[in-house]
């Protein structure tokens, strides 16, 4: 047992939601065929990154800064043991109380025991990109206790019991008037005379969530950032839901992913620029709160910080792939991804969707459960160019591609494939094999099966009437063809 | 074994190739430009947010005409006296509801950013506790002019991380229903920028 403790380890399965029921391709080829959601993703994607692009163009320095996020997210990682024993000490210095969580199950246990003790039966939620992953509403559903989403994307897909389809804008599948046909279905006391103008609809979720912000004693965030040297946290949002859950409840409970530290608040000057005009493609976010422990007077009297690690270790642990670990959730890459402006996120079957999905969701479960997400891509590097911290996620697909497990068929044609390869001998006659082939069978663009999935999806080449080899002995003869 | 050990001792583990870091490169604009009041203004506008240019003799008859008569005002306890309009009311430790009755809130500012239109509340007692500039609809906000910075990274130099703070950049705003900014949601959907002359 011994010899198993403290190495690095995947996210368990069972709990959370970093695993799809479906293969990518077979959740989009679903998805595919949805036009509606292909006009929204269209239409939401193209508006942000002319934003995003426009906002971008005003800093004469954002290739510097994205030099200097990266350079301080690697360094973060080389010294992650240090920065954490660091925070945690700010932290506790500054009257807060910090957990350890080393996965999903542990994390909702801290949660809801904390929740419990509060004797509080509801809790507000401010958007949080980890607590998604671990299920923690499923969990403290479970014990009875109420999870409400406060963020207007995630109350659209909590109220039309849907599931998030992107990382910044989780409702981004849904356009203006499914909008509207949710809230009139699912919003207790919402006027019947509302309209799909989205003023409106932001006003209705103004009224319906007011008295909840202002009676409920705990909640319940993620982190943006937390500062290692000062124990400084930071929520970056734009609604004022945020401010909200940050700043009303007597208890706040923050769940954080152990890569999410940085080392100086000096740093913040960085990633302040890079993610909002990456993310919304704003000057900068309507706002942000950034507090340290506990103010006397000031906003919750308890607060508790959850590191946690879910997998993240097992990531670090490949030299390679911890460059996923550099992510801060913009989401740029999503909006630039041909795949997924087509497929839209639930095709990729984790809380991650996307360029960033398909390389982190892998790694946290471990290669084999997300075997089909490091092809989810053609490779095409815009998510490379999007990245404000540089991550080259298409050398990481092609690094995790490697990683994935084959099925024994491919892996014996692959063999044979490579031993005829390596025997010129063999090589020819198979060749003449192939030609013959021609001659005998109907021309197809197929393979039959069990081969036929991978001609499902691409043409098979022709095969030519003469091969390279045959013209080469052929070319003094006469006889070859030009 | 703690759970805090178990992590510790898997992040060592996952680092044993030991990676080397190159020192980070910082070859951004650096903090010590000169701010532009013109360009924050332009930012302020741009997000919605309503600048007066006024003297500090000016503000308490402007926030009155901004609230219209019997607005009820709320004040951090710290304000400058001069600036409050008649009937201004103070915090001193109220409640909840008596917060979000107000009609505006009346408050000073740590720092404001040119470049991205931002202002920052530190909880200074001229700006009052985090949760009087969040319920009321509207904030009124009055800056100096040597409060403003160029850029982000002039604004991280003169905070102070111990305090907490409020960036905020225009009033409340969501880009959640098809990625298109709308203002108003859960925060003030109105603020008042009053700017000091030099």
């Amino acid at each position: 047992m011994t010899t198993f403790l403290g190495m690095p380890a995947t996210a368990p399965r069972g709990v959370g939601h970093l695993r799809g029921d479906q293969t990518f391709p077979q959740a989009a080829h679903d998805a595919l065929g949805n036009s509606q959601l292909r006009r929204n993703l269209r239409h939401a994607t193209t508006t942000i990154r002319g934003k995003s692009g426009k906002v971008i163009a005003e800093l004469p320095d954002w290739q510097s800064l994205r030099d200097a996020g990266s350079a301080i997210k690697a360094d973060v990682m080389a010294r992650l043991p240090f920065l954490l024993e660091q925070l945690e000490e700010k932290v506790t210095a500054a009257g807060g109380v910090v957990h350890w969580a080393a996965d999903a199950n542990e994390a909702n246990a801290i949660v809801t025991r904390l929740v419990q003790e509060t004797g509080s039966s509801r809790v507000i939620k401010v958007k949080s990109m980890a607590t998604q992953e671990i299920g923690l509403n499923e969990a403290l559903e479970e014990a009875g206790i109420t999870p409400v989403e406060t963020d207007l994307a995630e109350l659209i897909v909590q109220l039309g019991d849907d599931k998030p389809s992107h990382i910044l804008v989780p409702a981004i599948h849904r356009n203006r008037s499914e909008i509207r046909e949710i809230f009139l279905r699912a919003m207790p006391g919402v006027d019947p005379a509302l309209t799909d103008d989205p003023p409106v609809l932001a006003a209705a979720a103004r009224r319906y969530l007011r008295e909840t912000f202002l009676s409920t004693k705990v909640a319940v965030s993620g982190a943006n950032f937390a500062i290692a040297e000062t124990g400084t946290l930071a929520v970056v949002e734009s609604e004022g839901n945020g401010r909200m859950c940050l700043t009303l409840p007597d208890t706040l409970i923050t769940v954080m992913g152990i890569e999410k530290v940085l080392p100086a608040w000096q740093d913040l000057e960085v990633f302040l620029q890079l993610l909002p005009r990456a993310s919304t493609g704003e000057r900068m976010n309507p706002y942000t709160t950034m507090w340290t422990g506990v103010t006397p007077g000031d906003g919750p009297q308890n607060f508790h910080l959850i590191l946690l690690d879910n997998g993240r270790s097992a990531v670090l642990a490949d030299t390679v792939g911890r460059e996923a670990l550099h992510c801060i959730r913009c989401s740029a890459c999503l909006n630039v991804c041909p795949v997924y402006e087509r497929t839209g996120g639930h095709a990729y079957g984790s809380v991650y969707p996307g360029p960033i999905g398909a390389v982190l969701s892998p790694q946290l479960t471990g290669v084999a459960d997300n075997a089909s997400l490091p092809y989810a891509s053609s490779l095409c590097g815009a998510c490379f160019d999007a990245c404000p911290v540089k991550i080259d996620i298409p050398s990481l697909l092609v690094h995790l591609r490697n990683q994935v497990p084959h099925p024994a068929g491919e892996r014996a044609a692959m063999a044979a494939a490579a031993y005829t390869m390596a025997r010129p001998r063999l090589y020819a006659n198979a060749q003449r094999a192939a030609k013959l082939a021609r001659i005998v069978g109907r021309r197809g663009r197929g393979l039959p099966p069990p081969l036929s999935g991978w001609t499902a999806g691409r043409d098979l080449p022709e095969i030519p009437k003469q091969t390279f080899r045959d013209w080469w002995a052929a070319r003094d003869s006469g006889v070859g063809e030009r | 074994m703690s759970s805090r050990e178990l992590i510790l001792g898997r992040v060592r583990a996952a680092l044993r190739d030991a990676p080397v870091v190159a020192e980070v490169p910082r070859d951004y604009r650096p903090a010590g430009r000169s701010a532009d009041v013109e360009v924050l203004i332009d930012r302020l506008v741009d997000y919605k947010a309503e600048v007066h240019r006024v003297s500090e003799a000016e503000v308490a008859a402007t926030v009155a005409e901004l609230v219209g008569e019997g607005g009820a005002v709320l004040v951090p306890p710290g304000l400058p006296q001069a600036w409050r309009p008649a009937g201004a009311f103070a915090d001193d430790d109220l409640a909840p509801d008596r917060i979000a009755a107000a009609d505006a809130v009346l408050t000073a500012a740590a720092v404001a950013v040119a470049e991205t239109g931002t202002i920052v509340l530190d909880a200074s007692p001229d700006q009052g506790r985090r949760i009087i500039t969040l319920l009321p609809d509207v904030h009124i906000c009055v800056l100096r002019p040597e409060q403003v910075v160029a850029a982000v990274p002039d604004a991280v130099a003169r905070l102070d991380p111990r305090r907490p703070l409020t960036w905020i950049s225009g009033p409340s705003a969501t880009s959640d229903i098809e990625l298109n900014r709308v203002e108003g949601v859960h925060g003030p959907r109105h603020l008042h920028v009053l700017l000091l002359p030099g």
